[in-house]
């Protein structure tokens, strides 16, 4: 009895720091990325039922696996809840969280981790029935409103609600399935998150998708970025210019279709050198010359992205907006790859 | 004669008492060292990956609004206050459940076992269905049935003259607090007081004369006229806080909502199950010469349950009971599926907006743990009054 409590606490004794080696050498170790994403947001991270997952954040892990791994399907997927994300990051479970997350300056300063950069940006608005005739959320006094738990949804709404002095009153529900079906029950008057949010659940979770309107103001700034942890300024670093180099190959015209073409031909120094022909930044990252020509290539620039999970022509249906490039007039500026 | 020998303690090796003493002062230390090393593990890590931590953000403001709170809560107090609310819900929740689960439960354990075939098979029909089905679903259940069949805003039934029963509950006017509610509060310390007072009389009469004059009405009467006259010296405030109709919500009042009452349907219904099951295994703990010796007596069978085999009973019943008390307030933290804003839906707001997980979590625990050691402090002092003396 004895011997068995002295060599429990011998053991307990070498469980220490379990994350002495930098992040990147584990995925290479590992051969896998492990990327935090949301269970089922349609356009940023869902599953179908085969198992596949797609969406604007899935595509973010999935450049940035093919830049690191030479390979976009060599990802394990990690659906984390609002309360589970960051722990999950923190304690070295996944490598990447790509979970439609807000940078915000408690969760950079505080949590142990940093924001790679913006990849969506969203601001919180409100939904409402069409049959009330709202039209403004300036019209929502004393309303009852649905909201998620753990996120930033619930300090904007109180917020909101001072400011403009609406007197709204909170129905805070741990998951999302819960309180999209108690605002479509009609236990509450409107509905509350990212407006990206709002049209991918009144597309999918709403029963009938007509009889509900987004309204037009949207009362606080979300912009959504991946985030990983801090110690590993090597990693932090591809995962923000893989990304960048999204959107830079829009910005000069590199598509999926056509990369290889261009990578072979173009005779432009800024295509060359993002796509290596010219020089080798990737030895500068850690990586080889081809990271960004394998990011492109496996879901294609920043626009595409977009076009293809969340823009006019998918199920969402939401315009470019500010999410255009900064020559087209919308934010997306990324410094340049040289 | 000469007084025994003094009993020599020796401190050798050989002594077994003192080996067993030397042995649990080592586990002891060991433990008590695994967990400093536990400990100051956890902090060097959280400070070596830059997580903050630390009680102090207990004093900043909460910067969110609580959906329904005893006390009015603004979202400019601090999270301490929000977490009190918390505790506040949790234990209305939880007390009004324990009282009513109690009274459920001990009914259908007398009815499984009642001559009677009809209330014999319902209550074993209610005990077997709803101790298999998990109680996340059942609240899921019962929050999809109110959120469904109450009518919505616009159509609000009015049972009574400013009251309201939608979507948002049953909406009732609430007593603005006045400082002379104080004398009302007091009245009704009073007749609480005078209660007692009137069963120590009661059992003076019985044992001197053998009548049982009444003791419920006198006892309800006494409460309320108490109560009446603390109101009335405390200068009879009678403001009220009626709910209005906006444009679009009824606000103000009192509510009791369907979270509210999800949770407390759900708690109340699944813990019934599990104490009818206990009620019932005390009441069959009880030999059956009690029973013939009852009938003897000529005690129709109320008086025999009463005065006979639940005493008994109570002996076998009150520790396990205590067991699903506290595993109702515990399941209460179930509440946040549902949307009720209890001690763990304020903790999981608060831990993301701060990011302090473990202060947060060590917080709710200490809650659950001090209201867990309260009930079962309060039963054990109950088991030991009620436990029957063996002579």
């Amino acid at each position: 009895m004895l011997k068995h409590a002295v060599a429990a606490t011998l053991a307990l004794a070498f469980v220490g720091a379990a994350h002495a080696g930098k992040t990147l050498d584990a995925i290479n170790q590992r051969g896998q990325l492990v990327c935090g994403v949301n269970p089922n947001l349609q356009g940023f991270s869902a599953a179908d039922s085969q198992g596949n997952w797609a969406g604007l954040d899935v595509d973010v892990c999935k450049a940035i696996a093919a830049s690191v791994l030479k390979d976009a399907g060599k990802i394990k997927w990690v659906p984390l809840n609002a309360q589970q994300r960051f722990a999950a990051l923190q304690s070295g479970e996944i490598d990447i969280l790509s979970r439609n997350t807000t940078w915000t300056l408690t969760r950079d300063a505080s949590l142990g981790l940093e924001f790679t950069g913006v990849t969506y940006y969203d601001g919180q608005g409100f939904m409402v029935p069409v049959k009330t005739k709202i039209t403004s959320a300036k019209q929502l006094k004393g309303a009852t409103v649905c909201v998620q738990s753990g996120t930033t949804t619930e300090k904007n709404l109180n917020d909101y609600s001072k400011s403009a002095g609406l007197n709204m009153k909170p129905v805070v529900f741990e998951t999302q399935e819960a309180a999209d079906k108690a605002y479509d029950a009609g236990r509450c008057q409107a509905y509350t998150t990212d407006a990206s949010g709002l049209a991918s659940i009144r597309n999918k979770a709403l029963s009938k998708p007509e009889d509900h309107v987004i309204l037009p103001e949207l009362i606080s700034k979300e912009p959504l970025g991946p985030s990983v942890r801090r110690g590993d300024d090597e990693f932090f670093t591809i995962a923000k210019w893989v990304v960048f180099a999204l959107i830079e190959a829009e910005e000069y015209g590199i598509t999926q279709a056509n990369v290889d073409q261009m990578k072979a031909e173009s005779k432009d120094p800024v295509v060359q050198r993002i796509l290596g022909t010219s020089e080798d930044t990737g030895k500068l990252l850690g990586l080889d010359k081809d990271w960004a020509y394998r990011a492109i290539k496996a879901t294609g620039n920043y626009g595409e992205i977009f076009e293809r999970n969340v823009g006019p022509k998918s199920p969402l249906k939401l315009p470019r907006g500010a999410n255009n490039l900064w020559s087209k007039g919308g934010f997306m500026y990324a410094p340049p790859v040289r | 004669m000469a007084a025994p020998p003094p009993k020599s303690r020796s401190w050798s090796w050989r002594s077994k008492a003192f080996r067993g003493v030397l042995y649990q002062v080592i586990v002891l230390g060991l433990l008590v060292a695994a967990a400093a090393y536990l400990l100051s593990n956890t902090l060097e890590n959280m400070r070596a990956r830059g997580i903050q931590s630390g009680f102090d953000f207990i004093w900043q403001p909460a910067g969110f609004a609580i959906g329904e709170s005893v006390v009015p809560f603004d979202s400019s107090e601090s999270y301490g206050k929000a977490f009190l609310v918390g505790l506040s819900n949790t234990f209305r929740v939880a007390l009004t459940g324990i009282v009513l689960a109690t009274i459920i439960g001990t009914l259908v354990g007398i009815g499984r076992l009642s001559r009677n075939l009809l209330v014999r098979s319902l209550s074993g029909a209610y005990v077997d269905l709803i101790r298999n089905v998990p109680l996340l679903l059942q609240l899921f259940i019962w929050y999809f049935v109110l959120t469904e069949l109450l009518p919505p805003i616009e159509e609000a039934f009015h049972p009574l003259p400013g009251m309201f029963l939608s979507k948002n509950g049953l909406q009732f006017p609430h007593p603005e607090w006045a400082p002379g509610h104080w004398g009302t509060l007091a009245g009704f310390v009073v007749g609480l007081v005078g209660v007692w007072g009137w069963s120590r009389w009661v059992h003076v009469r019985r044992d001197a004369t053998g009548q049982a004059p009444f003791f419920a009405v006198p006892a309800l009467a006494i409460v309320v006229i108490a109560t009446a006259a603390g109101w009335l010296l405390g200068g009879a405030p009678s403001a009220l806080d009626f709910p209005e109709k906006t444009e679009i919500n009824v606000v103000g009042g009192g509510a009791v909502t369907p979270e509210f009452l999800t949770v407390l349907l759900g708690l109340t219904i699944y813990t019934a199950a599990y104490i009818a099951e206990v009620v019932r295994a005390g009441i069959q703990s009880v030999p059956y010469g009690q029973h013939e010796a009852s009938v003897s007596l000529g005690l129709t069978r109320a008086r025999e349950l009463r005065l006979v085999q639940l005493p008994q009973a109570l002996r076998v019943i009150i520790p396990p009971l205590t067991n699903q008390y506290l595993n109702l307030t515990k399941n209460s933290s179930l509440a946040v599926a549902v949307g009720y804003p209890d001690l763990v839906s304020i903790s999981n707001t608060s831990l993301n907006q701060t990011g302090r997980a473990i202060e947060c979590i060590a917080i709710v625990m200490a809650c659950y743990l001090t209201l867990s050691l309260l009930t079962s402090a309060l039963m054990n002092w109950y088991n030991r009054r009620a436990a029957i003396k063996e002579r």
